[in-house]
């Protein structure tokens, strides 16, 4: 399945009923250098829309938005020993946690690539 | 663009920043350069390995004159000032009456003038308050027809005296009107980032050619406001209005360095009696370098508590010291938490999260000796 965005620049890819959760090139080329992230823990239970990680650049500190409802299965300890991942490989190795989705019908009401393309150029 | 946006002045390089790719963001009223595409954590480095070239046009030069203008400064100011000899600068203070902090500032004796360098959201009160006071005994010039540049970094030297040969020999903290590829300009051996370098004052009008001429070395780099922030507060510099303001003195800045003898004991500044009540008895606060532990930076206003975990302080300035590897941070706690090395908690976004007082430079300083 290909990716999936929203408005707040977080991407989702689900493969069978695990979504991989980061932050879009966009969102890192406005954060900045990234120097700390803290991600949820495996187990925690994250709402859709509602915080779930946080990213901290050299400028200031952003909160990450769950894309999606469900259980987090894993973290990305890579990213937590290098958060410089965020800028140089935001959509792939810099990816932030898994997540077992409890609702696959919230995906519908994400973005595709050409529709967060279309909404980031409009908004900057 | 907003209202708001096209109401913003701008500096006599603000063409050329945006030539260079730099994202422009409000700064004291000013539309100035952030950061460039290098970014700032390798403007940073950039800086503190080879050299950095920032335009800080934006902050307001004065012209002091008068029979006696050190006399006169000397009222608003607690520094040695009759003391400072022809070519030299210092770091000073302008006070109110309840020995709060209204401005920091560089003086510089000119000669036949007293030539100082303000801070950019303070200039045009700084001016009034000039004019105010010293009515009668000195006149007050805003030199607004000037631009300021900064080239800061262990190779700013080496750069510098390919223009002006003389600028190798200058000492720290001194003045030297000199000559760069034709137009006149006034370099100071000084800045703001802990590293070795000069400010240059020119007319608006040759801005843009002595930018150009620094940046076409292949040491320089121009840097932007953020590593301008993260190289000030690494090198332990109180920025104006986060870490230093009407509400805290000198004493409690732990800004005793620019309380020299001879004014402890005359006095003759204002809120010279609460300044040298804490000189004797100590101060309730004081600003210190605060170390959190692991990776994550606290910001401006994060929650200071102490052992016990009651409310000691705030954070005044914190982020990534790209140089020191790690957060870093200033503040003011209560007196009892303020010796180096005393355990703190920070509350980072409801968590906390453990530090330590630091001594402060975070790194060293690397200022020109001679």
């Amino acid at each position: 399945m290909s990716k999936k965005f929203t408005k707040d620049h977080e991407w989702v890819q689900v493969d069978g009923d695990v979504a991989t959760v980061g932050v879009t090139d966009f969102a890192q080329s406005q954060l900045g250098d990234v120097v700390f992230v803290e991600l949820p823990e495996a187990g925690r239970v994250l709402e859709q829309g509602k915080e779930a990680a946080v990213v901290e650049s050299v400028k200031a500190a952003s909160d990450v938005y769950a894309p999606v409802s469900g259980t987090v299965v894993e973290a990305n300890q890579a990213l937590v020993d290098d958060p410089s991942m965020v800028n140089s490989a935001a959509e792939t190795d810099g990816w932030f946690f898994k997540i077992q989705l409890k609702d696959a019908s919230e995906l519908d009401g994400l973005m595709d690539e050409s529709a967060y393309k279309a909404f980031v150029e409009e908004s900057h | 663009m907003t209202e708001a946006a096209t109401a913003l002045k701008t500096t006599p390089l603000h063409a050329l920043h945006v030539e260079l790719g730099a994202r422009m963001v409000p700064f004291a009223g000013y539309d100035m350069p952030v950061q460039y595409p290098l970014g700032i954590l390798k403007e940073h480095q950039h800086t503190r390995e080879k050299a950095g070239l920032f335009d800080v046009s934006h902050m307001g030069q004065v012209r002091l004159t008068g029979d006696d203008p050190a006399a006169a400064l000397e009222t608003l100011v607690p520094g040695d000032i009759k003391g400072l000899v022809q070519g030299r600068m210092r770091y000073t203070l302008f006070l109110n009456e309840q020995g709060g902090i209204l401005d920091d500032l560089m003086v510089t004796n000119a000669g036949d003038h007293l030539f100082l360098v303000v801070n950019a959201a303070c200039k045009e009160q700084d001016v009034a308050h000039l004019r105010k006071k010293l009515a009668g005994k000195a006149e007050v010039e805003l030199l607004d027809d000037l631009a300021l540049m900064a080239l800061q970094g262990p190779m700013a030297a080496e750069v510098m005296a390919r223009f002006v040969p003389e600028a190798a020999t200058m000492k720290f903290m001194s003045y030297l009107s000199a000559t760069f590829k034709g137009v006149p300009v006034i370099l100071t051996r000084s800045g703001y980032t802990g590293e070795d370098g000069y400010e240059i004052s020119c007319d608006k009008a040759d801005a843009e050619m002595i930018a150009r001429a620094l940046l076409g070395e292949s040491e320089v780099e121009t840097i932007g406001l953020g590593a301008r922030d993260s190289l000030r507060l690494e090198a332990g510099l109180c920025l104006y209005g986060h870490d230093i303001d009407t509400t805290t003195t000198p004493v409690e800045g732990a800004l005793e360095w620019t309380l020299p003898k001879r004014r402890r004991a005359e006095g003759g500044f204002p809120g010279y009696d609460i300044i040298h009540r804490q000189l004797t008895e100590g101060a309730p606060r004081r600003r210190v370098g605060i170390q959190p532990e692991g990776r994550q930076p606290a910001r401006e206003h994060t929650e200071i508590q102490d052992a016990n975990g009651t409310r000691v302080g705030e954070i005044t300035s914190g982020g990534f010291g790209p140089t020191a590897g790690a957060p870093v941070a200033m503040g003011y706690v209560d007196i009892a938490n303020s010796a180096v090395g005393t355990p703190l908690t920070l509350i980072v976004r409801g968590k906390p999260l453990p530090a330590r007082v630091a001594a402060t430079p975070f790194v060293p300083q690397r200022y020109y000796r001679g």
